[in-house]
């Protein structure tokens, strides 16, 4: 199988249980429908394992971003573990750590602070989803 | 089974809002409609095999919560071994509320957000059967 050209997928945690998840979901939605529309897709995690073959040659064909709450980093595991290894992992967590003054605590709506640090997330993707990019037109 | 709760585990699919609907309902109920009686589990987690989030839904009853027939949740807690008492999926619900049309994954429409205070009610009802019928065991 061939690496589709001009997208990278994007896969998140969206992890429930805590607030770093919505983080996550947050942020790869912004890519997928403002900041870089026509350069990525996406798949849900749980798909992977519920799912089929379809589902799981998805970072086959597409250069993968794993985008992930904390630590456990289980979208770049899942995704490592069922379909192929992510070309970048994005730690929400260690994005962070560069905006300590952005504090975050709810799961469902987002305050405006937890949409900024959302956005900050969002435009490192775009930024990794670019020079993934940038690579595979050089090849 | 005093100290037990319920596990609400959506399967917060991100392609679509029936996901989010999904997920937003479980916040409704774990943190403001049932509080005390539930709690949730990282889905990734669960399906990553994590030790801590496989004795979660082993000890404790669990309803799974998906936005789509792939039934995602339903699926990874069966999978697990898990406790699956209940599972509800949210294109079921919408079509008994066809006048309802959520959109957005971000953030709900007003529709949605309509649509996940319905589900969450209906969850909250069977949070309190699936610990009453508990107690009585």
């Amino acid at each position: 199988m061939t690496l589709a050209t001009g997208k990278v997928g994007i896969i998140c945690c969206s992890g429930e249980d805590l607030p770093e998840g919505t983080i996550s979901r947050v942020a790869t939605r912004l890519v997928l429908e403002k900041l870089r529309p026509d350069q990525t897709v996406t798949l849900c995690l749980p798909l992977f394992l519920a799912g089929g073959e379809d589902e799981r040659a998805f970072a086959r064909v597409f250069p993968t971003i794993a985008i992930d709450g904390c630590s456990k980093k289980c979208a770049e595991a899942g995704t490592k573990k069922f379909s192929g290894k992510p070309v970048a992992t994005i730690l929400v967590s260690e994005v962070m750590k560069k905006y300590p003054h952005l504090k975050i605590k709810s799961r469902e709506k987002l305050e405006p602070q937890e949409m900024e640090l959302a956005t900050k997330v969002a435009e490192e993707i775009a930024k990794k989803v670019d020079e993934i990019l940038c690579k595979t037109t050089k090849k | 089974m005093e100290n037990r709760k319920v596990l609400v585990v959506p399967c917060s699919g991100i392609g679509k809002s029936l996901g989010t609907v999904g997920r937003v309902a479980t916040y409704k109920v774990i943190e403001q409609m049932r509080p005390e009686k539930t709690r949730t589990v990282c889905l990734a987690l669960l399906t990553m095999g994590d030790g801590d989030a496989l004795k979660l839904v082993r000890e404790n009853p669990c309803i799974a919560v998906d936005g789509c027939p792939s039934q995602c949740s339903k699926k990874n807690i069966e999978a697990s071994m898990g406790k699956l008492a209940h599972n509800i999926i949210v294109t079921d619900v919408l079509r008994r509320n066809r006048s309802l049309k959520p959109d957005g994954v971000i953030e709900l429409n007003e529709q949605g957000d309509k649509l996940a205070e319905i589900i969450a009610r209906a969850l909250s009802e069977k949070v309190d059967e699936i610990l009453r019928e508990a107690k009585c065991e």
